[in-house]
């Protein structure tokens, strides 16, 4: 039997403290890429109740996704805008999300996430993850990006961390594993970066500025 | 003397774009902050290091 709201929120609060959870449930948080970081990092966010997540992606969920990334079997050929907001919507009934099934372009980004506290660059591709920063740090003046750079292949978990590169601008990862480099992508490591992402959000939320 | 990536070393007088070029790396891939401040690419051949400066170069890897 799926909880009421009330019951819902009741438990978070339980958890999280009633401060925080209200900054959670007023903050909106943008997530740039759902594959391996992004999927993770909203199902985080979903389950810490945050307000509003708005999820881009032009994307569909395709088989080689499946060993990392937040969807299932049945929702191959869906994109991943839909297929994670169903996810989402089945472990948090009461969060709002915004699906943007578009390329995201330094053109677009503005309109993209202006709505956001805080957005998240999830991407695959390091020019993707570079124009994102750039976009959101030029653009516009408080609003903090967070980012996840290297965490391919099956070195240390230990060796991925979250650092804080100016007041608006954390980076997770361990900085130098590329994909690129042939060395794959790998659930558990890949997943370790993105709570590493995901946790330093609610830390930035509930006003903690250390990484 | 002027900071880049936390390593102290002399660069009075050069750009932005001359300390990228000197680090051989893909411009599409990096995000540049000047003293905790973002540095737009299109200023990266306007900006001039002074004495003090802390530059941050991040260069992002594949994988997400």
């Amino acid at each position: 039997m799926v909880p009421t709201k009330e019951e819902f929120f009741s438990a978070l609060e339980f958890r999280h403290g009633r401060k925080n959870q209200r900054k959670f449930a007023d903050a909106t948080v943008a997530i740039c890429g759902l594959g391996g970081l992004g999927s993770n990092i909203a199902i985080c966010l979903a389950r810490a109740g945050i307000g509003k997540l708005i999820l881009i992606d032009f994307d569909v969920v395709d088989v080689s996704n499946l060993h990392r990334q937040q969807y299932m079997a049945s929702q191959v050929g869906m994109y991943k805008t839909e297929a994670l907001k169903e996810n989402l919507l089945e472990i948090n009934p009461y969060i709002t999300i915004e699906s943007c099934t578009v390329r995201m372009t330094e053109d677009n980004t503005v309109k993209l996430v202006s709505e956001a506290d805080v957005v998240c660059e999830a991407f695959d591709k390091a020019e993707c993850k570079a124009m994102v920063v750039n976009a959101v740090l030029t653009d516009f003046k408080d609003k903090i990006i967070v980012s996840g750079s290297g965490m391919a292949g099956f070195s240390s978990a230990n060796a991925i961390v979250t650092k804080k590169l100016s007041n608006r601008f954390y980076m997770c990862g361990d900085g130098v594993s590329d994909v690129n480099d042939g060395i794959g992508l790998i659930a558990s490591r890949v997943m370790v970066c993105a709570a590493h992402e995901a946790h330093i959000v609610l830390r930035l939320l509930m006003g903690e500025q250390t990484p | 003397m002027v900071f880049v990536n936390g390593k102290e070393q002399t660069a009075n007088g050069k750009t932005v774009e001359d300390i990228i070029n000197e680090m051989n790396i893909d411009k599409r891939t990096i995000a540049v902050e000047l003293n905790e401040e973002i540095v737009s690419k299109v200023d990266y051949d306007s900006t001039t290091l002074k004495d003090g400066d802390v530059l941050e170069v991040v260069s992002f890897v594949g994988g997400g």
